[in-house]
Parts: structure tokens; C-alpha cells; sequence
């Protein structure tokens, strides 16, 4: 974090953030749009992930099969992907070949082809895609658990799509969403590595300054009614364990409650990157035979979203014996006030993880573009201040608010054994 | 445009530290002070080759229990250790090595290297810990069981290297995991564990010598005078024709295939002749032309791409796909006609040109973090490569014709004698 960073805004309204780091001979490129499946409406989901897939088939000047061949023969590594609140691309290269990323970048913003014989078999390719994951009970589970957590609001449906949308979008779908998010207005450009700010960002605007700017894309936005009452469902399928999913709405990333938050998850579930077999749920559940497994997350979102507890269940005990004992748990944080030593413990694992995290140029860069989609870059600068500043009183109210059973959904697995 | 600054810097003679304790243990040592953080990685001669069929899963047992309890601290205690300085590490196991890694602000590494010391030497295998994690390792196999991917991995491996120990899942079976004792488990500690073959490596902010001080005062006097020596691995069966089996799972969406034979061990002179090769069949680009011929132009499978797996003994060279069931067949035939293609005319000059490029390119992008160092100077150390080797490297790629390639597909691939593996609805 040391080392400051450019923030420039093209006049094509394009962001673009610099961040020179000389450890290595490398330079990662990160291309975000604001663009997710919460900008999907029913009848169009899976949209923007496909989008991305058709990303990588080609334009005039970099056709499908060549563009590829061109990164990967510089001995770059590049890939993209999609939340629920924004598409990101990037690419990871040897400094002197980023020319190359951004020329192809620049190029893709707007000339992308979207062939029809190439929309067909990315039908096919995306649909396995899906089906690779149903294969999965936690896939399964998660996907109706985020279902009955959203009624209203588009988290609600899985990125990839429902299969019925991937057999029905079309080409011209695809193009006009492709359209409509891909403008510079709607873009952050962010690069870190070893480069001269000065330098890159003049090649930066020959590039993508001349793109021109597009109408401000519509976001959806329903945002969802509180929940009034537990929803508690149960799946069956393939298999001979039990999983418990649990899910409470929880702020989103600018909400100042979301530090404590992140505290609480670090006392529950143990801190992100990091193992877990002393956190509160671990010892409660898996030490004393309730689960095998447990695990806590959540996503730092635009609109508020959920804290996950999974739950991999003993097979000795009911999902329900689990689930109870979870519950005296978070009563205890609810009832008790922690000690401060434990924040102090957050504190400085969460500064391990970042220490890990600067070891690696593409990390760094991932950073600057994934804080802007929801914050600002001093959102990611300040964390550790922030954290060390949360109190025990923050935490327990934290507790009490966000972690009401009334306002929580269960999902629960029940395996009905190898013969399917 | 940009004007590079920083060096490539390769991992060499100069630059890494090493030293053989008296007791055997190799210590290799790199620093990096872009980052306050240490990682450290190795193994030692423990693996799952010394395991009968009955105790199948035992060293894997073994390197799960190792932090459950020590003759000084519990297991909550040693993580509470770990977790309060957002350290972590870990013990694996696999045919040949039990190996271990773990990283930590570089404040923090003697305790790191403390509770790895006394995980090494004293575990106490604590009779609850053991239940538990029994628990957890059976149900992790019956997860296994649901696994298309792990099925048919497990169906190739048994097919391919059948009445060798590669043919054996390390993780056991559900009934070997449940026989196990903890006196079995006592037992492998005390014959296998010891000093004698053991490698470490330390990058990151602290001079190799001080590194390989702390390694010393925590591990330099321990003694095992029977530790039994490894053993050396049996030659494997030929493959005489085309091998199938279907592993049966129900309730599933997607199937998934292995398609594979023996491929080149890591210190075979084919070694990188073949590695370039399968480059341009299964991972060039949007993987390779396997990638291109069953998701890009067919649309079949999400993902598709063959893999090299050499390691000390004979190798896997392999092609896997996930498919709708209804494809398997149809994918089949197109990766067989992509092998029979690749061993008759081998690959051309531009795709190989492409390939070498792409390995020189990458190199820097694999040695960037600490864990990727540590992980290039083991392979070093393990597979003999010469401390220069990096440095060697690009030489050693360019060095490698579409002859060399040829002759190494020809070698290991033989389209009549493949082994196909399925594991779906």
C-alpha cells in the first residue's frame, strides 16, 4: 500500500487508475465494467456472463483463435469473470509486451463481433458450464438459498443463468447488452507494475480516449423489502451428506456497520485466507462433533447481500441439533461483550493477509478496479485503520442487528444416497 | 510507452542459499524483501508407498494428524498460535514425499518453524483428534464418491497403473480409513519420519543465513537413526490395448473423461520435448487444439485440455473434459482424432515457436510471489535440476525442435492403446 497511486478520468469520462510497482519485470491490466447479472432482467439471465464469454471470440482486428494465440504467445496469462455487480478482465504480461493488452483491450470495448455461429456453440459451452456445476449439492444449495433470500432484488438468480434464458437469448440480445454496458463512461481501467505512469497513461489516451462515450448505462435497482420471518427449506439429491446453509442480509460495502461485520466474521468463522480451527463456530461445531466442516463469508457488495455460513454436517447428527447449537453461539456475541485482544487479533491477521496479498502485482492491481466498482480506493487503503477501530460495542451491536433469525434463510441438503 | 525498470530475477547459484545440516537436512534459502512476508515450504521422505492395500490412507492419515497434538501443545493450541498472527501451514502427502508449507510475516517466522518443528518430531496423535478427523476424512470420500471428476481420475489411475502403487488412491477407501489405529499411525511416524531426505525452503523478507539459522535451532538435533529409506518404485505394466470403464454415478448433470497413457517422468531427457508438445494438443492459448476442436468449434464441454503429471516415477500425460452425458461419445472420437493427428504429423513451427515463447514469457509471472519461489527451488532440489537452471531455461526451450516433440509424442502416445475413463450418469 505504500506505494500511491494515479487516478485520472479520461474525457470520455473512462477511469483510469496507475499503480507503478518495480519488483518484477511484469504489468497486470484490469478492465472492469459495471455491468453484472443484477442488471438482468427475468427472461435475460446469465446475460453477462455470456457477454463476457463472447468477449473472448473475437473483433475485426483480433479474430476468434488469434487473439488468444497473440497473449499467450507473449507468455501472458489473462482471463475474466463475472459478479453479480461487475465484469472484469485481465491480463497479467511480461512489462514490455502490455502494448499488446492495450491495443486489444481498446479494440474489444467497441468491435466486438458477435457472430452467430459463435453465439451458438457458447450456447452449448455455457450450458455445460451450468450443468458441470449442478453437479455440485453446494451449487445446488446455494443457488436456492440466494433464490429465496431475493424476491425482488436481482441477486436473487445465479450468474450464470437460468437454463431456460440460455436457450432463449439471442444474438441480438447479447449485442445490444454488449452495446449498452461496454462504454467507456461505464469502465475503469486499472494497471499496476512496472511501467512509467507518465509513459502509460499517454498510451492510455491514444488508445481509449478517441472510444466515444456511450449513454449512462440503467443499473437495477429493486431494492429487496426486509424479510419478516425465517425461510427454511430443505433439497434432496445424489449423495450421503448432509449441507446446511445459512444466510443473513448483511450491509453492503460502504455501510459503516460493514467493519464490525468483518470483525464478526473473523471471531465466527476466522479471518478470509486464512485457516479457521480456532474461530467460535469451528470449536463449537466441529470440536464438539456437531459438523465437519464449516465455513463463513460474505461479498463486498453494491446493495446489501448475505453472510453464508455453510455447513458441512457430521453424519452422526441432525442438521437441525447443528443448527441449534450455531444459534447458542451467536447468542453469545448477541449477550456478551468480546474482548478487545480479539479485535486486535483481526487486526493483525487481516494485515498478513494483505502483506501475502502485496507479494503479487496482479493482486494489487485486481485491488484498485474491484474497490472502485462499489467504493473508492481509500476504501482498500484505510481497512486496517478501519478494522482497528471497531469497538466490542460495535461488534455486539452488529450481532444484534444483522444476525436476527427472523430475518434469515436455511437451506438444508438431505442426501438420499449413491443410488441417486 | 512504458519503459521497463525492474530486472528479471531468476532464482540462481548466487542467489540461493544452500546448506546440509548434520543431521541431513538440506536447508535452500532466497530473500525477498519487496513484502514483509516469509513462506516456506518442503518434504521429506514419508509417502504413501510404504502403505499396505489394507491400511490404504495412512500417510495421508498421518500428515492430517500431525498438527492434531503435540508432546507441547494441543491442537487448539497450536492453531490459536498460527490463526493469532494470520499464519498458517499445513501437512500433504502423497506416493513418495509428506510435504508441507506455510507462510507468515516475517516477524512470525521462528514460530512458524517452531510449531512445524514439533509437528514433525512429537505428535501425540490424540485419540479424540483422530475420531474426529476420521470423521471428516470419510466424509470426505463419501464426497469423493459424488465426484464425477474424482471418480474418473481414480477409474484412469487404477486402469492405467494397475498392481503399481500410482494405481492407488492416496486418500484410501472408506474401509481402510475406518482400520486404521492410532498405533499404525505411531508406528509410520517412528519408521518414516526423520531428518534424512528432508528439504525446506524459505523465501522471503529475511537473509538466507538467518533462515537457515532458525532452521537449525529447531530442527538441526533431531535424530532418527532407523528412519527406513525410501523405497524404490516397481516398474508398471504395458498397456497392451485400449482400456474402458464407465464409473457409474447417479443423479448427475455432466459426465466427466479422462483419456490418457504413461507419460515422461521429470527427469526424463523427454521431459521438456514432450511438455512443449502437449502444450500446443491441450493448453496454448484457449487450451490448445483440444480446447479448439471440442469447446470452440463444437461447443461440447466447458473445459477440455490435455495435462503433462511428472513427477519422480513414470507420469500421466492426459486429456480430461467435462460433457453432457449424451456427448461423451462424440468427444471421444474427437480427441481421439486430435491425438492420432498429433503423433502423425506433430506440431508446426509456428505453434511450437508460440509455445516456447509463452514458456519464456511466464516465467517471470511463476516466480513472482514467495509460495512460487519456494516452489521453484524444491523442484530444483527434488528433480536435480542444476542451481542454474532457471537461468538455463530459456535456453533449454528454445533448444527444443518439432523432431524433438515428435519423437516424444511418439514415444508416450499410442492412439490404439489408450486408457478412457468415465465417470457420469
Amino acid at each position: 500500500m505504500a506505494n500511491p497511486i494515479t487516478q485520472v478520468t479520461l474525457k470520455n469520462d473512462m477511469k483510469v487508475m496507475l499503480k507503478e510497482i518495480h519488483t518484477a519485470p511484469i504489468i497486470s491490466s484490469w478492465l472492469w465494467f459495471r455491468v453484472g447479472s443484477r442488471d438482468e432482467p427475468t427472461g435475460k439471465t446469465g446475460i453477462s456472463h455470456w457477454t463476457e464469454h463472447m468477449q473472448f471470440k473475437g473483433t475485426k482486428k483480433f479474430p476468434a483463435n488469434k487473439l488468444d494465440k497473440a497473449i499467450s504467445r507473449e507468455g501472458g496469462s489473462w482471463n475474466a469473470s463475472t459478479s453479480h455487480d461487475s465484469t472484469r478482465y485481465y491480463e497479467t504480461m511480461p512489462a514490455d509486451k502490455i502494448d499488446l493488452v492495450l491495443r486489444l483491450e481498446a479494440d474489444r470495448m467497441q468491435n466486438s463481433i458477435f457472430n452467430e455461429k459463435e453465439v451458438a456453440s457458447e450456447r452449448t459451452v455455457i450450458i455445460s458450464e451450468r450443468e458441470g456445476s449442478q453437479n455440485e449439492p453446494m451449487f445446488r444449495l446455494g443457488e436456492a438459498v440466494q433464490h429465496y433470500a431475493f424476491r425482488v432484488h436481482p441477486y436473487h438468480h445465479e450468474i450464470i443463468g437460468d437454463v431456460a434464458d440460455l436457450r432463449t437469448i439471442t444474438r441480438d440480445d447479447l449485442y445490444t447488452h454488449y452495446r449498452r454496458y461496454y462504454v467507456p463512461n461505464n469502465a475503469v481501467l486499472a494497471i499496476a507494475g512496472d511501467f512509467e505512469t507518465k509513459s502509460m497513461l499517454k498510451r492510455i489516451k491514444e488508445l481509449f480516449e478517441r472510444i466515444p462515450k456511450g449513454a449512462a448505462p440503467p443499473r437495477l435497482a429493486r431494492p429487496e423489502p426486509e424479510q419478516k420471518g425465517e425461510l427454511r427449506f430443505s433439497m434432496e439429491g445424489p449423495g450421503e451428506t448432509t449441507f446446511v446453509q445459512l444466510a443473513y442480509h448483511s450491509p453492503n460495502a460502504t455501510d459503516p456497520d460493514y467493519f464490525p461485520l468483518q470483525v464478526l466474521d473473523s471471531l465466527l468463522n476466522g479471518a478470509s485466507g486464512l485457516s479457521n480451527k480456532t474461530s467460535r463456530l469451528y470449536r463449537a461445531l466441529v470440536d464438539n462433533g456437531y459438523a465437519v466442516d464449516v465455513s463463513g463469508w460474505s461479498d463486498a457488495s453494491i446493495d446489501p447481500y448475505l453472510y453464508r455460513i455453510t455447513i458441512t454436517n457430521h453424519p452422526k447428527r441432525k442438521p437441525e441439533e447443528t443448527i441449534a447449537v450455531l444459534d447458542a453461539e451467536i447468542k453469545k456475541l448477541q449477550d456478551e461483550l468480546i474482548n478487545s485482544d480479539e479485535i486486535e487479533r483481526a487486526v493483525k491477521q487481516a494485515r498478513a493477509v494483505f502483506a501475502y496479498g502485496s507479494e503479487n502485482i496482479t493482486h494489487q492491481a485486481f485491488w484498485m478496479g474491484y474497490t472502485a466498482m462499489f467504493s473508492t480506493y481509500g476504501w482498500f487503503t484505510t481497512y486496517l485503520n478501519k478494522l482497528a477501530k471497531v469497538t466490542p460495542q460495535d461488534v455486539q451491536r452488529v450481532a444484534r442487528k444483522y444476525f436476527q433469525s427472523s430475518s434469515r434463510v436455511i437451506g438444508i441438503y438431505i442426501p438420499k444416497g449413491n443410488g441417486g | 510507452m512504458a519503459i521497463p525498470r525492474a530486472k528479471p530475477s531468476l532464482p540462481g547459484p548466487k542467489d540461493i542459499y544452500q546448506v546440509v545440516l548434520s543431521n541431513g537436512i538440506t536447508v535452500l534459502a532466497r530473500s525477498n524483501f519487496n513484502s514483509p512476508s516469509v513462506s516456506m515450504g518442503g518434504y521429506l521422505p514419508a509417502g504413501a508407498i510404504f502403505e499396505s492395500d489394507q491400511k490404504l490412507g495412512l500417510a495421508d492419515f498421518v500428515a492430517s494428524s500431525l498438527m492434531r497434538g503435540t508432546q507441547t501443545r494441543s491442537f487448539d493450541a497450536i492453531y490459536n498460535e498460527l490463526e493469532s498472527v494470520g499464519a498458517s501451514m499445513g501437512f500433504d502427502s502423497g506416493v513418495h514425499n509428506t510435504s508441507f508449507g506455510g507462510r507468515s510475516l516475517v516477524e512470525d517466522l521462528p514460530l512458524l518453524l517452531k510449531l512445524l518443528s514439533e509437528s514433525l518430531q512429537t505428535p501425540t496423535f490424540p485419540k479424540d483428534e483422530i475420531e474426529r478427523l476420521r470423521a471428516q476424512l470419510l466424509t470426505g470420500l463419501s464426497i469423493r464418491a459424488q465426484g464425477t471428476s474424482e471418480m474418473a481420475d481414480m477409474a484412469f489411475d487404477q486402469m492405467l497403473f494397475d498392481g503399481h502403487p500410482y494405481a492407488r488412491p492416496s486418500d484410501g477407501f472408506p474401509e481402510t480409513i475406518q482400520s486404521i489405529t492410532r498405533k499404525d499411525m505411531r508406528e509410520f511416524h517412528r519408521l518414516f519420519f526423520g531428518p534424512r531426505g528432508l528439504v525446506i525452503a524459505i523465501v522471503g523478507a529475511i537473509h538466507p543465513r538467518k533462515a537457515v539459522a532458525e532452521v537449525e535451532r529447531v530442527l538441526g538435533g533431531w535424530q532418527v537413526p532407523g528412519q527406513v529409506e525410501a523405497q524404490v518404485l516397481p516398474p508398471h505394466r504395458l498397456i497392451k490395448k485400449t482400456l474402458k470403464r464407465h464409473h457409474t454415478i447417479a443423479g448427475k448433470s455432466q459426465s466427466d473423461l479422462v483419456i490418457g497413457m504413461v507419460g515422461p517422468a521429470r527427469k526424463d531427457p523427454e521431459y521438456m520435448s514432450a511438455s512443449l508438445g502437449n502444450s500446443v494438443l491441450g493448453q496454448f492459448g484457449m487450451m490448445g487444439r483440444i480446447g479448439d476442436a471440442v469447446r470452440e468449434k463444437s461447443g461440447l464441454a466447458y473445459y477440455a485440455y490435455s495435462s503433462l503429471n511428472s513427477g519422480l516415477g513414470p507420469g500421466t500425460w492426459e486429456v480430461n473434459a467435462g460433457v453432457n452425458p449424451a456427448n461423451l461419445k462424440n468427444v471421444i472420437d474427437l480427441i481421439g482424432k486430435e491425438l492420432r493427428r498429433f503423433v502423425k504429423h506433430g506440431v508446426t513451427k509456428q505453434e511450437l515457436t508460440d509455445s516456447q515463447a509463452n514458456y519464456i514469457g511466464r516465467l517471470p509471472l511463476s516466480l513472482e510471489s514467495n509460495r512460487g519461489v519456494v516452489s521453484a527451488v524444491l523442484n530444483i532440489h527434488r528433480y536435480d535440476l542444476g542451481m542454474d537452471y532457471y537461468q538455463r531455461y530459456e535456453g533449454i526451450v528454445r533448444g527444443t525442435t518439432r523432431a524433438d516433440v515428435l519423437e516424444a509424442a511418439r514415444k508416450y502416445i499410442d492412439p490404439d492403446r489408450l486408457v478412457i475413463a468415465t465417470a457420469g450418469p
